[in-house]
């Protein structure tokens, strides 16, 4: 037997410069970055302060820089991509076409489950128990796992460049190609794993946040007092509760399949390989609903605060999101109309996909009219929203086209197809992520982003956004078809030539995004938030200090009205008074713990053995992760308490930053 | 008692608006213990949605036989019959558990918990003879679709019962190490609603592979 089953040198790509060079230069940033992190004696305090923290506030960061770093992963995938298709006119390109389609397949992979997914978990986990007023989540030892289950998947997928290799079979694994006989290497069973194990994460995510947000809110927080961004997260977690579960028992089956033989989609012995189709979209479709729920609930929260004014129709906006929430369970079948379900069925699934856009089309009209005679003031999470309302109404329009099945017969597994999930993905999500990032920036670490740099971002990502994807729509129309790695046709090569110009604005907007970030920490105290509401906002995460402290709020605020800390701060712009200090009592809150980061160590042993077939590494890391479970149920102290004059210290430093802002509020007209 | 439950100390947990309706509408936040049964009930329904989704493989597969054994030619309904009145004899003595536990009767509760855990030991050994069984007569989970998602649906129940067995020891543990302590409590009442959903699962189960695959 071979003890380490599958692996052997050969796995290792010495042949292919492009993985070579790239995973060589990744591994030369890691490890000087650990070799500064520990020769700077910086690891001790990551480790008590950051890896073994519960804070929600801290997880959310994390999760967030895990995005950050993922993006950039997935944006040199995009980068290839672009490249190879403005170079491979009658020609092989640089990309063999084995390469390209796992770049193409780690760029979705990575984009929607290490990017996108893990920015909105993040804003989710730093934001919703801010504005909900309380201290910490449902679990916040759960939380702690699901984010270092999430940080196992993204490394297993960036372990594929160097040591075997990724899928090739698109980012959604359609069998009879993902199954064994097809796709005999490791390339699947990287996929599997790694989207299995952060899915476990995810699903942990949902059901700690939908257990927050039902059950733990403020005294007074009622339903419909609670912030718009709290409502969609509800909605989001929800649809993670009900849809993951689906993706983990479909990537089981194929797991199955590949594993021990099963026959669940292959070629014979009665496989349907249309159900895996079915099933992979029931959780497909909520899935895009929960990226992009939340986003609208940022822009919810940017558009009222910068425009000085209450959301518009904020009844109907929850309408609206729950309507969505529950509607998106029944659109599935639209990402295969061509399968051959019928023309009735299509139809049916046509009318369902157009209704959906009626509630987006209430939050767009509501989000105008919240800007309609507001003193609307153009910041960055601003411009982010404005640049989201032209291009995600332009994606949701070609949304509805691609919903008529008939058209969608001409038009589906094309480039139209390709530009139009990134004009709602990139001009939806993405664009309500970094609106967001920048908005709740300073309440993180107590300073503003650079307004310069951020500007100069947004300009070069939207006008390279159009100058990638317009020509993309142009060329789906003449028929091209998606994933090509090289073609002949003359009338695409010019668009593919402006579409490949577009990356360059592209990577100047990346550019010009690190270098804000890297600005504003060096000027951090020309951009201090000294105040805790560097916005003028309107929900009770702008009540406490930036950043705040480790129990956000020394009393539970009492809400009374929807926009909670606007009257309060009203009231004391009127009365020219804060509101009498309370009485401050110790708090408890959760200790640290290394059950997280010590599961995701297990988890990705585990992960590895079974990609790799090395069976004895497996079993130690399932008893490892039990002897872990078990270590973590026998503590007998999982709080710590914090004395009350603490409390009072940090709360009395929140306090007089504020009388200072009021006395300053006071002489304004 | 080293812990005390949060809930009863903290103002944050308390306050006068939790003695009123915690955890509803403008009450504030629940109680520990309705969090941690709320949240664990979420999870519970996130594994049905997991479930549904291998019944709705089955129902697909059912009739994919390849040429192979039906369902009809291959469940014995005596042993199903013996299974399942193991599983639900053992959600009955869980139920006695969750008595002496709230009775503070340790004696019962380790009585109860051995019970509870022979009669699903039983359901698994029973299992595992019948998948035995049927492998070897050539009717493994390789042999035909149906028989992939026949194998995969139970199984996965069955896998649930393991783990829920595994629990089970570990929750006796903590009760003999650590008594009744509130953070340990509100496991057990985690362990309980697991072990009952078991159940639940089991019935959709029994009716939907074994009774209705009986008489196709």
């Amino acid at each position: 037997m071979n003890l380490l089953g599958k692996l052997s040198w050969d796995a290792i790509p010495f042949d292919q410069p492009i993985p070579m060079t790239a995973s060589a230069v990744v591994a030369l940033i890691i490890i000087g970055v650990l070799a500064w992190i520990v020769i700077a004696g910086h690891l001790p305090y990551l480790w008590r302060e950051w890896i073994t923290s519960v804070d929600h506030k801290r997880i959310g960061v994390m999760y967030t820089l895990l995005a950050c770093v993922m993006l950039v992963r997935g944006f040199a995938d995009a980068l290839m991509m672009r490249s190879q298709q403005a170079l491979a006119f009658h020609s092989a390109g640089y990309l063999p076409p084995e390469h390209y389609n796992q770049v193409f397949s780690a760029h979705g992979t990575i984009m929607i489950f290490f990017g996108a997914m893990p920015f909105v978990i993040g804003l989710m986990n730093f934001v919703v128990p801010l504005q909900l007023g309380v201290r910490d989540i449902a679990f916040p030892t759960l939380n702690s796992v699901s984010f270092w289950l999430t940080a196992t998947g993204a490394l297993l997928v960036n372990i594929s460049l160097v040591i075997g290799e990724f899928a090739r079979t698109g980012w959604l694994p359609y069998p009879p190609l993902s199954e064994l006989q097809y796709t005999p290497g490791v390339g699947v069973d990287y996929y599997l794993w790694a989207v299995q194990i952060a899915g476990v994460g995810t699903l942990l995510t949902g059901i700690n946040f939908v257990t927050t947000i039902l059950k733990i809110r403020a005294p007074g927080m009622t339903y419909l007092r609670m912030p718009m961004f709290c409502w969609t997260a509800l909605a989001a977690n929800l649809l993670i509760v009900a849809a993951f579960p689906v993706l983990t028992a479909t990537l089981a089956m194929l797991t199955l399949d590949r594993y021990l033989g099963f026959h669940f989609f292959t070629n014979e012995a009665g496989g349907n390989m249309a159900m895996f189709v079915n099933l992979i979209w029931a959780w497909g479709h909520p899935e895009v609903y929960i990226l992009v729920l939340p986003a609208f609930g940022i822009f919810s929260e940017v558009f009222s605060t910068f425009s000085g004014k209450p959301l518009f129709g904020y009844r109907s906006m929850v309408i609206a999101t729950m309507f969505i929430c529950l509607v998106s369970f029944m659109v599935w079948l639209h990402h295969f109309f061509t399968m051959g379900a019928g023309a009735n069925v299509n139809a049916v699934f046509g009318i369902a996909t157009s209704i959906i856009a009626v509630g987006t089309g209430v939050k767009i009209y509501n989000w105008m009219f919240t800007m309609y005679g507001g003193r609307v003031r153009f910041a960055t999470p601003m411009l982010w929203s404005l640049g989201f309302m032209v291009t995600f109404t332009i994606g949701g329009m070609t949304g509805v086209l691609l919903a008529v099945p008939p058209a969608d017969f001409m038009l589906h597994n094309s480039l139209f197809l390709v530009a139009h999930f990134h004009n709602v993905i990139i001009g939806g999500v993405l664009f309500g992520l970094f609106a967001g990032f920048t908005y709740w920036f300073p309440k993180a670490f107590g300073f503003r982003l650079h307004e310069g740099w951020g500007r100069a971002t947004f300009w070069f990502t939207l006008t390279g956004f159009y100058l990638v994807f317009m020509p993309l729509y142009i060329v789906g129309l003449m028929g091209m078809t998606r994933r090509l790695q090289h073609y002949d046709v003359p009338e695409w090569y010019p668009w593919m030539l402006v579409a490949g110009f577009g990356m360059i604005l592209m990577i100047a907007g990346v550019a010009c995004q690190i270098t804000q970030l890297v600005v504003s920490i060096r000027e951090r105290e020309s951009l201090r938030d000294t105040t805790g509401d560097p916005w003028d906002g309107r929900s009770l995460e702008w009540a406490t200090a930036s950043p705040p402290p480790p129990f956000n709020f020394a009393v539970l605020p009492h809400v009374e009205d929807t926009e909670v800390y606007w009257s309060i701060k009203q009231r004391a712009i009127q009365q020219q008074r804060l509101r009498d200090e309370p009485a401050y009592a110790p708090l408890e809150m959760p200790r640290s713990s290394p059950t997280g980061v010590v599961c995701a160590f297990f988890a990705t042993m585990m992960g590895f053995a079974l990609i790799w077939h090395i069976w004895w590494l497996l079993a130690l890391g399932a008893v490892g992760a039990y002897a872990t479970f078990v270590v973590f149920a026998w503590r007998d102290v999982p709080d710590y308490v914090i004395p009350a004059d603490e409390v009072a210290r940090i709360d009395r430093e929140n306090r007089s930053a504020r009388a200072g802002w009021l006395a300053y509020a006071g002489r304004r007209p | 008692m080293t812990t005390t439950d949060i809930s009863a100390t903290d103002p944050y947990w308390t306050g006068h608006h939790a003695q009123a309706a915690a955890g509803h509408g403008a009450g504030g936040p629940a109680s520990k213990r309705i969090i941690v049964g709320y949240g664990f009930w979420i999870f519970l329904l996130s594994d049905i949605v997991m479930f549904s989704a291998f019944f709705a493989a089955y129902a697909v597969l059912r009739d994919a036989t390849a040429g192979g054994p039906r369902g009809a030619e291959l469940f014995n309904l005596r042993n199903v019959a013996i299974e399942t009145a193991c599983l639900l004899a053992s959600s009955f003595t869980c139920g006695l558990a969750s008595l002496s536990v709230q009775a503070r009767r340790s004696g019962w509760f380790y009585a109860a918990m051995t019970l509870t855990f022979g009669l699903g030991a039983t359901f698994i050994l029973l299992e595992a003879r019948e998948f035995a069984d049927l492998v070897a007569r050539g009717a493994g989970p390789t042999r035909s679709a149906f028989l992939s998602a026949f194998f995969t649906l139970v199984g996965c129940h069955g896998l649930h019962v393991t783990c829920g067995l595994l629990w089970l020891l570990t929750m006796m543990a903590q009760i003999f190490a650590k008594g009744f302590r509130a953070d340990i409590l509100r496991r057990f009442l985690c362990f309980s609603l697991f072990w009952h959903a078991l159940d639940i699962i089991w019935v959709a189960l029994f009716t939907v592979v074994y009774l209705m695959g009986v008489h196709a």
